[in-house]
């Protein structure tokens, strides 16, 4: 039997005829069924398996990037005696263990502890690798360093489950990371561009309350407050304001908690509200740099200086409003767009609004503008 | 930032180039077996061959020119960031490129109008795209 004899009985036998284009078309779709049927989810895996690489690909060239900008920043800042790779190896590494909560009482101030050591041996750490920088630089290289370990950690956790993936050939794991891919890209691509504006010192969307609190205070003296923050006294719509931010303009968020603690303290508890200015992530649809106001404590991180500000308020019966400006997580990280820039003079009128509306001629009220206060003095 | 793409992005998957170029060889194939059937006078058939070996042949060259553009997006891009200086006695105003070591309210030179030193009021990206909205 020759092979077009052949063709035409395994068409016939599924009902297929004609010439020998559609006897073969007709075979190829029955083997294409036939592979599908059984091996359909494994060559949907498989498709994932790629996608999932292409993208570990590029968040490994993403976290490459990082380290490079990192160590040639350290050198042209720094002028380092000896190359700071090894180091800046190792700190890429560095990890911080969460105190124990199984009994949760005083665990604001155990966490409040570890992220206050954990703070001073970084900042040693960078003095030791970049010796002839100056405080601001500090802050700025401390900052590019911790953008470069976030990618370091965001690059290994997902080739962690790519390889578990890939081993276990399991769909499900697979899947997942297939479906949380866009939002770790997302991320990762947020913390390369934060790379270059901690490098160079730029302000940062996430800087949007310390600018608002800049351009408030500007002019007037200031003091520091601990930690890491300044506070001047700022006559405000017949109103005595204090304004509270994070030193600037090195790299650096402060700790508003003590600081609002410390003021409400030196006036004896006598303030008659807080108002609070931070950048506030947007939801998708929603504009960059759009201002709303609303209660509470605008402050995001580990929660220690919201607990700290919470705890202090309602000791003395303070009411707390917050005023943000929205914006994504790629935005908060990367240098600051002119939309947000532009809405500092929009906040500043709902902050007006808030004291006219909620306080009394006379009142001592306090103003904190949080957020990271690279490339912003004061 | 470097424009440099490390070896680890640089190559093109194997798994993706052997099956593109598996696909461009039956193309060829098919392209030469339709030439074939032409000759010896089968113009249906050639023609059929003519259209699957030429699709062939563009879906190859677009799927490699597509993990190309893939390799190129991989760059990082810093955006233009912009300082804004300003007079604060005459207003006189100025934009000029972010330099290392600018910071919002640093004080800068005299101004060029009236003399006053001047600063620095804003630091700033521009995106020049616009947000889809999606019709909602």
């Amino acid at each position: 039997m020759n092979v077009s004899a052949l063709l035409s009985a395994i068409t016939n036998m599924f009902g297929g005829a004609g010439d020998s284009i559609s006897q073969i078309l007709s075979i190829l779709f029955y083997v294409v069924f036939i592979v599908f049927l059984f091996y359909g989810q494994r060559i949907q895996m498989y498709v994932m398996i790629r996608e999932v690489e292409g993208s570990l690909y590029k968040l490994k060239y993403i976290k490459e990037e990082g380290r490079k900008i990192t160590i040639e920043t350290i050198k042209e800042i720094g002028k380092p005696q000896t190359d700071p790779s090894a180091r800046v190896d190792r700190y890429l590494e560095y990890f911080t263990i969460q105190p124990q909560s199984m009994d949760p009482a005083g665990i604001v101030y155990k966490l409040d502890h570890i992220l206050d050591v954990r703070d001073s041996r970084l900042k040693d750490e960078v003095k030791i690798m970049a010796p002839a920088s100056n405080e601001v630089q500090v802050n700025n290289l401390e900052n590019t360093l911790e953008a470069a370990m976030a990618l370091n950690f965001i690059y290994k956790v997902i080739r962690h489950y790519y390889i578990q993936g890939k081993k276990t050939l399991s769909l499900y794991i697979i899947m997942q990371l297939q479906m949380i891919l866009p939002l770790v890209m997302k991320e990762a691509e947020a913390y390369a561009s934060a790379l270059k504006a901690f490098a160079y010192g730029q302000p940062i969307g996430d800087g949007a309350g310390a600018l608002v609190a800049a351009k408030l205070l500007h002019g007037y003296e200031t003091r520091k407050v601990p930690k890491d923050c300044v506070v001047a006294t700022v006559p405000l719509e017949g109103r005595t304001a204090f304004i509270i931010k994070a030193e600037g303009p090195g790299g650096n968020v402060g700790k508003p908690g003590d600081a609002v603690k410390s003021v409400i303290e030196e006036n004896e508890g006598k303030i008659a509200s807080v108002i609070m200015i931070d950048a506030g992530l947007k939801l998708e649809g929603e504009t960059v740099g759009a201002v709303a106001d609303g209660i509470g404590a605008a402050i995001g991180g580990p929660g220690v200086d919201q607990y700290k500000i919470e705890e202090a308020l309602v000791e003395y019966h303070i009411p707390i409003y917050a005023v943000i400006v929205k914006e994504d997580i790629g935005d908060a990280v990367s240098p600051m767009r002119k939309e947000i820039a532009d809405s500092v003079d929009k906040v500043i009128e709902r902050v007006k609004n808030v004291i006219l509306e909620r306080t009394k001629e006379g009142d001592k009220i306090v103003i904190v503008g949080v957020g990271n206060t690279i490339g912003i003095g004061q | 930032m470097s424009e440099n793409s490390s070896p680890a992005t640089a190559k093109i998957s194997t798994y993706l180039m052997m099956i593109v170029l598996i696909v461009i060889a039956l193309s060829v194939v098919a392209l030469m077996l339709s030439v074939n059937a032409l000759i010896v006078g089968n113009e249906v058939v050639a023609g059929y061959l003519l259209i699957i070996g030429f699709i062939a042949m563009a879906l190859s060259v677009y799927v490699l020119l597509q993990s190309r553009r893939r390799i190129a997006s991989m760059k990082i891009e810093a955006p233009k960031v912009m300082t804004t200086v300003e007079c604060r006695k005459c207003g006189f105003k100025s934009v000029r490129e972010f330099q290392r070591g600018d910071f919002v309210f640093k004080d800068l030179d005299a101004c060029q109008k009236c003399n006053e030193k001047m600063i620095i009021t804003a630091i700033y990206k521009e995106v020049k795209e616009k947000e889809k909205t999606y019709g909602v």
